[in-house]
């Protein structure tokens, strides 16, 4: 891959050309797809509208923009990005295409909290809404991820972390998690079930400015805090040995980029649920299209949120009245797009 | 003629290494290819052993098109040992060595007395028996050379394929793993072609040199009338001089500097 | 040492892994036993052993014979098959995340399966089955002819594990699509999905007989070929394996073991992904012994949490699923934690 040296008076980074194309072109059509997103829904609004609304608190759209459009819209971009950029860091860790956040616990530990929290409530109890599916979901699903990654870090920690016992841990906690989901599932009323199932599969629907700012929070953090660490992780990725050897405080470094990816799972999930796929193929498809061996963490985490967005308009608008959960249309949307790649690289 | 290369032309997809190359390897003969980095020696290696197919040309084991042999067939004759083969973790030098019984095996017969010999035969010659239940990542990188060595060994074949057997050892470790070859030449005349680096362990332990450089054949024959001054300047861009090894007598290069331009 | 000495060894090492096949072997004996004797109903020994040699028609007679009888056929049938299944696609991919499901079996399955309810009405379960196992093959075939094309000598693991998990995640879309819209869907969809060996009668376990046995045949038939590939493709070429045909075997063997078993028990996959790390151990790295070893192992788990399911929280059941990864899970932790993984 083509780089070139950046130098300012003693300071000096590498910039790669393929990967800044990639993600300025991702920025770019991320502004694009959340524009249609504010224009596009029950009433459609042309683009100066949108303006005028957004600026003009008199305006007849004023609410419908700044309270329900742009809070969603940002919301699907930054859980997104939040997804992606968790992927790529436990990818580049666990040296493995196959690993995702669903390793390290979070979303599946975040899964069962919220579907316990909804389908044990039950409908007897006038079942998953007001307060308690404004506040009370995210807030389990937060718990949920954090128990479930603390269980697996925890269970995986011995005289240090090894990526593979990491992931082999990370299995059979999985295991348990997703079964006692299942077991849930067949419990509780059919109803609730469906609940349930719209919060699993992740969906963006309702959501405001208090699910924006949790995750635009994490991301401000923890986006710098990544970037920094992009070089150890280029380190990681080869064997414990030679790791040591290029002078990275193994341990260290890679407890705290797990530390980062976890949270930004976490706090994505409890913002969208678990939106499927994205933090699985958002960084395969980054490192197929910026041609580097490892997924790249900036582009990977653009891509995550131009694929959320897109996936959302799509959720949106396309059986309107009938939304669909966004996690749904990214899975179907992403999964041919990587296919896609895979097999062109075949060739 | 053993194995023949004839007018072979390989390559990786677009890009082609190798161009319309010619080769022969003589019964009871140890070969040796050398040339500088690139020149395309392992391929060349890779396509006499059938691993890689030419995309033009073809190679002949015994006059016979190798690519329309059953490769199982193929794989009684010809063992072709690759460079820095990797074994899974935790896999003993037993078991590796056994793996080399895998052409003779099948589902009704699974593990012979001509196995069970074959494999005792591999590791005493490779001087590895007493390592035998040690697990390979646990040994020496001479050691791990051998054992590799050993399987190909262990396959029972006359003619094999060495893919820079010599890799990653030190200079006693190099002679040790040559010497073996050496043995196995000597004792069951069987046919040797490999790729080495060191020039001088090249001429000491071949009958026969091949020099190449760029897909090309440059010079091909006795160590004595391969490696002059002339052709390491020509093949390798190198001032030497080539005075006769003390121990052995067979050319010895005693670099200068890089081909200084006129 | 001479060439002699080599042998006791070796023979010494063929011994340990008989034994290790009698245990295991022992093991699931012991698991047909309970989990024929143990029930709402408990039957002792000598009435089970009559039922099943010497019916005369009492109600213990009928309960074995129709109840117990097909339900652990079908788990040591499905245990077997996901121990194999996931111990040859633990291999062939080189990587600890492979699951027998990963190349779309089980999201095949699950996505005919609903389809076959809401387009065409499918009531029985029977019906069901042939639906998902047809999704299951098809999902199979279609994942690995991704893989095929453009390259030569057959796919690449990576890349059929991660077209694999693209078509899964597509499917797993659709499939989530049509439950969300259609209730009478749902409800059989969270049933399957849950995991379960219960109620399946004598008819289903003759349906997918055939599927597994042909899978394990075609498996065991695969192993030394899979030996041959661990050392990397030049090598097993060089030793005179066809690379191609040898993917080619397993990927079948995996996918009429994994579909038969998911579309007749629902979700289970994961069995097979978490066994072949607990019999590695006691194998090594020789998928000659690997494979039947997580072949009985994975049969002797999944019975004996069936029978634990039973027996926990009556008057109801729980699915062997949620007992299995309750159960398996842990001990499987305990185990990565307690020794040094053993890698692929």
């Amino acid at each position: 891959m083509t780089a070139f040296p950046l130098r300012v008076g003693g300071l000096s980074w590498q910039v790669r050309l393929r990967g800044t194309v990639l993600t300025l072109a991702g920025l770019l059509l991320l502004g694009l797809l959340m524009a249609l997103n504010m224009r596009l829904g029950d009433i459609d609004m042309s683009l100066a509208e949108v303006v005028r609304a957004t600026f003009d608190p008199a305006d007849a759209g004023h609410f419908v923009v700044m309270e329900l459009r742009l809070p969603r819209a940002l919301t699907g971009a930054l859980v997104g990005g939040a997804l992606a950029l968790s992927g790529a860091i436990i990818q580049s860790i666990a040296r493995n295409p196959l690993a995702s956040p669903e390793i390290l616990g979070v979303t599946t530990g975040a899964s069962v909290a919220v579907v316990a929290g909804v389908v044990l409530s039950g409908s007897a109890y006038g079942g998953a809404s007001g307060l308690f599916s404004a506040v009370g979901i995210p807030a389990l699903a937060l718990l949920g991820g954090l128990v479930g990654a603390v269980t697996v870090y925890a269970l995986a920690w011995r005289r240090g972390l090894d990526g593979y016992r990491l992931v082999l841990v990370g299995i059979g906690v999985a295991a348990v998690f997703t079964n006692v989901k299942y077991w849930l599932l067949t419990v509780g009323d059919v109803n609730d079930t469906g609940r349930a199932m719209v919060w699993i599969s992740g969906s963006l629907n309702g959501r405001g400015w208090e699910h924006v700012v949790p995750v635009a929070l994490a991301l401000a953090v923890l986006v710098p805090l990544t970037l920094l660490g992009t070089r150890s992780l280029a380190a990681l990725r080869f064997g414990d040995d030679t790791v040591t050897a290029l002078g990275v405080r193994m341990n260290l470094s890679r407890a705290l980029m797990i530390f980062a990816a976890v949270l930004l799972a976490a706090v994505a999930t409890a913002s969208a649920g678990p939106i499927a796929f994205v933090a699985l193929a958002a960084p395969q498809i980054a490192l197929r299209l910026a041609r580097c061996p490892q997924p790249p963490l900036l582009s990977s985490a653009v891509i995550g949120a131009v694929l959320t967005a897109g996936a959302d308009l799509i959720a949106r608008t396309a059986f309107s009245p009938l939304e669909l959960p966004v996690g749904i249309v990214t899975a179907v949307l992403g999964a041919p797009y990587l296919i896609h790649l895979i097999w062109r690289a075949r060739k | 003629m053993r194995l023949q290369a004839a007018g072979v032309t390989l390559g990786y997809g677009e890009r082609t290494v190798v161009e319309n190359l010619d080769l022969g390897v003589h019964s009871g003969t140890v070969t040796t290819i050398i040339g500088p980095n690139g020149c395309g020696k392992s391929t060349l290696l890779r396509a006499l052993g059938r691993l890689l197919k030419p995309q033009g040309g073809e190679v002949l084991l015994d006059g016979k098109r190798i690519d329309r042999m059953p490769t199982r067939e193929v794989a009684k004759v010809l063992g072709v040992l690759p460079q820095a083969p990797t074994a899974p973790e935790g896999l003993t030098v037993a078991d590796l060595v056994a793996r080399g019984r895998h052409p003779h095996q099948t589902w009704y017969r699974q593990w012979s007395s001509d196995d069970e010999a074959a494999v005792g035969r591999a590791l005493d010659m490779t001087g590895l028996a007493d390592l035998a239940e040690r697990p390979l990542d646990e040994l020496s990188g001479g050691q791990r050379q051998r054992a590799w060595i050993s399987m190909a060994l262990a396959q029972g074949t006359d003619l094999l394929l060495l893919d820079e057997p010599t890799t990653f050892l030190d200079l006693a470790h190099q002679v040790e793993v040559l010497e073996l070859v050496r043995q196995l030449h000597r004792e069951a005349s069987r046919t040797i072609v490999m790729v080495l680096h060191d020039l001088n362990l090249a001429a000491r332990y071949a009958d026969r040199l091949v020099a190449m450089r760029e897909g090309q054949v440059v010079a091909a024959g006795d160590p004595h009338d391969v490696l002059t001054e002339d052709l390491l300047r020509e093949v390798f861009d190198l001032d030497a001089k080539v005075i006769p090894d003390p121990v052995a007598g067979t050319p010895l290069v005693v670099p200068i500097g890089p081909r200084s331009r006129p | 040492m001479t060439a002699t000495a080599v042998a006791p060894r070796l023979h010494d090492l063929r011994r340990r892994r008989f034994l290790v096949l009698t245990g295991l072997l022992a093991a699931l004996g012991l698991a047909v036993v309970l989990s024929i004797t143990i029930g709402a109903k408990s039957v002792p020994l000598p009435d089970a052993w009559r039922a099943l040699t010497d019916p005369t028609g009492t109600e213990n007679d009928i309960v074995i014979r129709s109840l117990r009888l097909p339900r652990t056929a079908l788990g040591v049938l499905a245990g077997l098959a996901l121990g194999v299944a996931g111990a040859l696609m633990q291999g062939h991919t080189r990587n600890p995340l492979a699951d027998p499901g990963l190349l779309g079996v089980t999201q095949g399955a699950a996505f005919a399966m609903v389809s076959s309810i809401i387009l065409l009405g499918a009531q029985s379960l029977f019906a069901y089955i042939w639906f998902g196992l047809a999704g299951a093959l098809l999902a199979s075939v279609g994942v690995f002819a991704l893989g095929m094309v453009g390259g030569r000598g057959g796919p690449t693991p990576v890349t059929l594990a991660l077209a694999g998990t693209a078509v899964s995640a597509f499917l797993y879309g659709l499939t989530s699509a049509i439950v969300l819209l259609d209730e009478q869907a749902m409800d059989v969809f969270r049933f399957w999905q849950a995991g379960s060996i219960a109620a399946r009668g004598a008819d289903v376990v003759w349906q997918v007989l055939p599927f597994i046995v042909a899978g394990l045949v075609l498996a065991m038939a695969n192993t030394p070929g899979l030996n041959a590939l661990s050392l990397g493709e030049d090598v097993a070429r060089g030793l005179g394996q066809n690379i191609a045909l040898t993917r080619a075997v397993g990927v079948t063997a995996v996918t009429l073991l994994t579909g038969a078993s998911v579309a007749a028990c629902g979700a289970l996959a994961f069995v097979g992904l978490l066994v072949p790390h607990l019999t590695r151990p006691l194998s090594g790295t020789d998928h000659r012994w690997l494979v039947p070893y997580s072949g009985l192992a994975g049969a002797a788990l999944l019975l004996l949490a069936d029978v634990i399911g039973r027996v926990v929280a009556p008057p109801g059941e729980l699915e062997v699923g949620v007992v299995l990864a309750l159960i398996g899970a842990p001990f499987f932790v305990a185990l990565v934690r307690r020794r040094k993984p053993v890698r692929l």
